[in-house]
């Protein structure tokens, strides 16, 4: 009769530490490379993301009818389609197209980095999501102060700069850190495409030594460090945005 | 007169870049229609119409099982005694924390490398069950709905005004006659905007059971893929089928939504 961890864990505590040390035989070095590889992809494409929803909301607030339209089929598209799907496509699509322009250009083709690659991929999903919560959170700015710094003379970066990314924070910063929580999720999909990220390296490690659940089980706990250490993080940020901003607590 | 507006609106709509977008969007897809690959259609489609089944059902039944089981978790978070409050919050914290294909692939190969070395397990009526992927690809599926929407029904129940469930207890009505007749409709209407939104994520988290070796539309593109050797078009076929139910989902809620009457207490 097995004991409950053993069948829980398939490993002793001894068995354990073993396959979970950082040393080789053991597989904690991998998982933790896998790890900071999933932040460096979720930070990339959560600031990629943040780029093209500040073009995209500036784009769908203030641009031509044109580039309203196309940003409207950019944001409508991606939100339809499954992220996997997405980035099956954008990663065939994409390395096909970049390779076919260098040959056309005379270049030698090249093999794209599967960090880039993923990065980019992701950053174009997230624009979608940052678009739609910029757009909402520019748009809750008081109209009053858009005004006076146009009255003020200041041009369009300036004002940007200055009035409408730091008065738009406090209303950005819960869609941001939900989409930035999604990024750190969304990594996990580039396992399907077999890039090295923690779940890829946890599939790895457990068809490897047959121990399952003990390294899905760690992968959980790290993604869920991951998350909780982000909340707090985030919930710093959101209190600084909103300095001198009257209390919202509920009084019920 | 209607037909007047009729007429004003369409021309608000079909303003002359709109004409521009639409003659882009026919050449575009005149060119993957004439230019593209699509001979392998016809001997793929009964499978792709079984995929698309598939996913559907899936869809439905996760959402379905999903919402039950996040109406009691977002209740006991929202007004439950604290031994259960705290789990159903620690429950919507693990599964909004980790990705769904961690979860997944957790329960397919962490369980099902468990169960067969229980004998009791083997010889129950559920064995032949347990063996196949797809009961494995509903329950990752409808815990994650339960996580996320059990978190959207908390915000629900703790918004529905105070008078309300006040004004049932002054009507004389037990907590169990409040609760189905008052609080809980009014928590619904609420969510429901939230729960299009959501729905339309499920969908979009249907295509991992594909990893799983489940057969929904996803998988059957990728066997296309890997049999005729055709990169894009099944992909892009793939993208339209997600593009075409989205938008069912989306028109479901909107009609659910004009049924009810808008203004909120």
């Amino acid at each position: 009769m097995r004991t409950l961890t053993d069948i829980f864990l398939s490993a002793s505590a001894a068995g354990l530490a073993e396959l979970l040390a950082f040393d080789p035989p053991g597989w904690g070095g991998n998982l933790l490379r896998g790890l900071l590889a999933s932040v460096g992809i979720a930070c990339g494409s959560f600031g990629l993301g943040l780029l093209i929803g500040i073009c995209g909301a500036y784009g769908k607030l203030y641009g031509s009818p044109m580039a309203r339209d196309l940003f409207g089929l950019y944001t409508t598209i991606v939100r339809a389609v499954p992220e996997l799907v997405l980035i099956l496509l954008l990663y065939f699509a994409g390395t096909d197209l970049v390779n076919r322009l260098l040959t056309l250009l005379g270049y030698a083709p090249v093999d794209i980095n599967g960090l880039i690659a993923g990065i980019c991929v992701l950053g174009v999903v997230q624009g979608a999501y940052s678009t739609e919560v910029l757009r909402g959170a520019i748009l809750a700015i008081p109209q009053g102060q858009i005004e006076a710094a146009r009255a003020y003379g200041m041009s369009p970066i300036l004002q940007l700069r200055r009035i409408t990314l730091p008065a738009m924070a406090p209303y950005a910063i819960p869609g941001l850190a939900n989409l930035w929580l999604i990024a750190t999720k969304d990594t996990a999909l580039l396992a399907v495409v077999g890039f090295n990220e923690l779940t890829q390296t946890t599939r790895l490690a457990a068809g490897a030594t047959k121990a399952y659940f003990t390294f899905f089980f760690a992968a959980g706990v790290l993604y869920l460090a991951l998350t909780l250490v982000s909340n707090i993080i985030i919930s710093r940020f959101e209190r600084y945005s909103r300095r001198g901003m009257p209390s919202v607590m509920e009084t019920r | 007169m209607a037909m007047t507006r009729t007429i004003a609106r369409t021309s608000e709509w079909l303003q002359p870049h709109r004409i521009v977008l639409i003659i882009v969007a026919a050449a575009i897809v005149l060119a993957c229609a004439f230019l593209m690959r699509w001979d392998w259609l016809p001997a793929y489609l009964p499978l792709a119409l079984q995929g698309i089944w598939r996913t559907i059902w899936l869809l439905v039944v996760t959402a379905a099982l999903g919402i039950t089981l996040a109406i009691p978790i977002g209740f006991a978070q929202a007004a439950g005694p604290a031994f259960l409050a705290v789990p159903a919050r620690v429950f919507c914290t693990v599964i909004r924390g980790t990705p769904l294909l961690l979860q997944l692939w957790l329960l397919y190969y962490g369980l099902g490398s468990l169960f067969p070395q229980f004998p009791w397990i083997r010889e129950s009526f559920l064995w032949p069950y347990l063996r196949q992927a797809w009961p494995y690809g509903v329950l990752a599926l409808t815990l994650s709905y339960a996580g996320y929407e059990g978190e959207v029904m908390r915000g629900a129940f703790a918004g529905v005004p105070k008078g309300q469930l006040e004004a049932a207890r002054a009507f004389g009505m037990r907590r169990w006659t409040a609760f189905r007749r008052i609080w809980l409709p009014q928590a619904l209407r609420r969510a429901l905007p939230t729960l299009a939104g959501e729905t339309v994520l499920q969908l979009k988290a249907t295509p991992l059971v594909a990893t799983i070796t489940m057969v929904d539309i996803y998988s059957v593109a990728s066997r296309v893929r890997q049999e005729t050797f055709v990169t894009y078009e099944p992909l892009l076929l793939l993208a339209l089928v997600y593009m075409a139910i989205t938008g069912v989902i989306v028109f479901a809620f909107r009609k659910i939504e004009a049924r009810i009457p808008a203004r909120l207490g």
